[in-house]
């Protein structure tokens, strides 16, 4: 029985923060984490793994680089840097989001239709063919939860999940977080794996809205709400870093 | 000594004709916008714009304006102010040839250029769709190790590279600063034409903090002086971008009448004007 003033408590966390916290778990022990352009969520994910990796003192420090900062990234060598740092090992993990996703975990950044006079055109798949392949723990992140986003097979595949024998593949796959659940993804079955549903979701809306057949994992349950030390950073350090790349998100953040 | 004598912005971009192959960075290395504006001002038309490798409002602009005929890129997008209204109405009715991209395979096709080389052998890509409809890229089998699969990327070697950078010196070299893609820029193309925010009368390469981060003035072709040049997109640490006029933007040219305004705001903002009317485009 929790009392009505937890409950109220409760009520207080804002989804944003419940993603960010997600975010920072998955992240949990990486050495080197880069953020690519317009990821504001995945960006404060990232900062809050640093700050909590700075405070436990049995873990190393967590380095963020996070694309269009000036104060949280160190590339000096131009575009190419990243790439490079991820071919040579230097990243263990990265987002990536989808205009599509399907059920393998391939991801379409290009359009809808036939390419290339898509009907309804994306930017275009950035480093995602190449960093797919190289970075160990690629974390899909998408807000929309909708069967327009989760399909039985995406359009055009910017970046597959595909991994042959004699492939030099690292890297691939590690989660799907949406506005509803976190998925884990299985990269011997190449299907995601039904983790944990967001407070106010249920298993029957997930279902609804994923146009893809998934597994559930054995220990499935509700998503944990941040703790007080971790949301007092989100509120605190984490929306101040933020600030800096990208101003207009961190004013939605509680102080 | 004799120091380098910057064009005016017009004498600068003589060299891009119709059809030239004309190479252009991301934001962050310094995107020439006044140069721009001033190209679709002249009515330069039929580019092949590559982007080194991703672009926003100044590749919108050119295709708004009717002066691509082929873009080869990573990405198009205004970033937090949403998705390039022009690029993508440009998809739909099919009035400009794609080379979709990703952006690790662009730097390596410039690369190649850089170095004289055939093709750059890169990790990753394996599967993805964008090999399908491109035969610069092909598959190729580590000559080192059979059955590692690898992809090949063809040089890219643009005619004419066009940004915007802090400085130039006496000597026409130019400080690029940290984000080093101008100087990748210029050695890949066979020429580089080169807004700068001023002319300083040192030597950057005697200058050992400044050094590192200068082009030569041997891959320089033109320079102009042009403060502000990169408006309304930010600029290094010398100025933001101007986000209001971004999201209007954003907004406003999905329609060809509200393109002509922005674009005409732009042209004011840059004391240019348009040399004749655009064709509006079908």
């Amino acid at each position: 029985m929790s009392t009505v003033a937890e409950r109220e408590s409760t009520q207080e966390i804002l989804p944003l923060e419940r993603w960010i916290d997600v975010i920072a778990q998955l992240l949990h022990g990486v050495r080197h984490v880069a953020v690519g352009a317009s990821s504001p969520i995945p960006g404060s994910g990232a900062l809050l793994a640093r700050a909590l990796s700075e405070v436990d003192s049995a873990s190393s420090p967590t380095r963020v680089s996070i694309l269009g900062s000036r104060t949280h990234n160190a590339f000096t060598n131009g575009g190419v840097e990243l790439f490079d740092m991820a071919a040579t090992g230097r990243i263990d993990a990265f987002f990536l989001g989808g205009g599509q996703i399907d059920g393998e975990a391939n991801i379409n950044l290009v359009g809808t239709g036939t390419y290339p006079r898509t009907e309804v055109r994306w930017p275009g798949s950035f480093g995602s063919a190449y960093l797919y392949h190289l970075i160990p723990r690629v974390i899909l992140f998408r807000e929309e939860h909708s069967r327009r986003v989760f399909v039985p097979r995406v359009d055009f595949v910017s970046a597959s999940s595909i991994k042959r024998d004699a492939d030099y593949r690292p890297g691939g796959p590690f989660a799907l977080l949406t506005g509803l659940c976190l998925f884990r993804f299985n990269p011997v079955k190449r299907r995601f794996l039904l983790q944990s549903i967001h407070p106010g979701h249920s298993l029957e809306e997930v279902n609804d809205q994923t146009g893809f057949d998934f597994d559930l994992a054995q220990d499935m349950g509700q998503t944990p709400d941040p703790d007080t030390k971790r949301l007092a950073l989100i509120r605190g350090r984490v929306r101040h870093e933020i600030a800096e790349t990208y101003p207009h998100f961190a004013s939605l953040l509680k102080a | 000594m004799t120091i380098a004598a910057p064009l005016p912005l017009r004498e600068l971009l003589k060299p891009i004709k119709d059809a030239c192959r004309l190479a252009i960075g991301k934001e962050e290395t310094g995107a020439a916008l006044a140069a721009t504006l001033a190209l679709i001002a002249q009515g330069v038309k039929d580019l092949h714009l590559i982007c080194l490798p991703i672009s926003g409002l100044q590749a919108d602009l050119l295709i708004g304006a009717g002066c691509v005929s082929t873009l080869e890129t990573s990405a198009i997008s205004l970033g937090e102010a949403g998705a390039a209204p022009r690029f993508s109405a440009a998809v739909r009715e099919g009035s400009i040839q794609l080379i979709d991209g990703t952006c690790p395979a662009i730097y390596a096709g410039f690369q190649a250029s850089q170095k004289g080389i055939p093709f750059m052998p890169l990790r990753g890509i394996l599967d993805s769709d964008l090999l399908k409809h491109r035969d610069s890229w092909k598959l190729i089998d580590n000559p080192f190790m059979p059955g590692d699969r690898m992809v090949a990327v063809a040089p890219i070697c643009p005619d004419i590279a066009l940004f915007h950078a802090q400085a130039v010196d006496r000597d026409g070299n130019v400080f690029v600063g940290r984000d080093r893609d101008g100087v990748l820029l210029a050695h890949a193309s066979k020429q580089s034409l080169i807004t700068v925010e001023a002319q300083i009368d040192l030597d950057f390469i005697q200058d050992p903090l400044r050094a590192g981060a200068t082009l030569p003035a041997v891959y320089v072709d033109g320079i102009s002086l042009v403060a502000g040049g990169a408006r309304p997109l930010s600029f290094g640490e010398q100025y933001r971008a101007d986000i209001a006029f971004l999201r209007r933007y954003a907004k406003m040219a999905s329609s060809e009448a509200g393109f002509r305004e922005c674009l005409d705001e732009l042209m004011s903002l840059h004391g240019l004007a348009l040399d004749r009317d655009l064709a509006i485009q079908a």
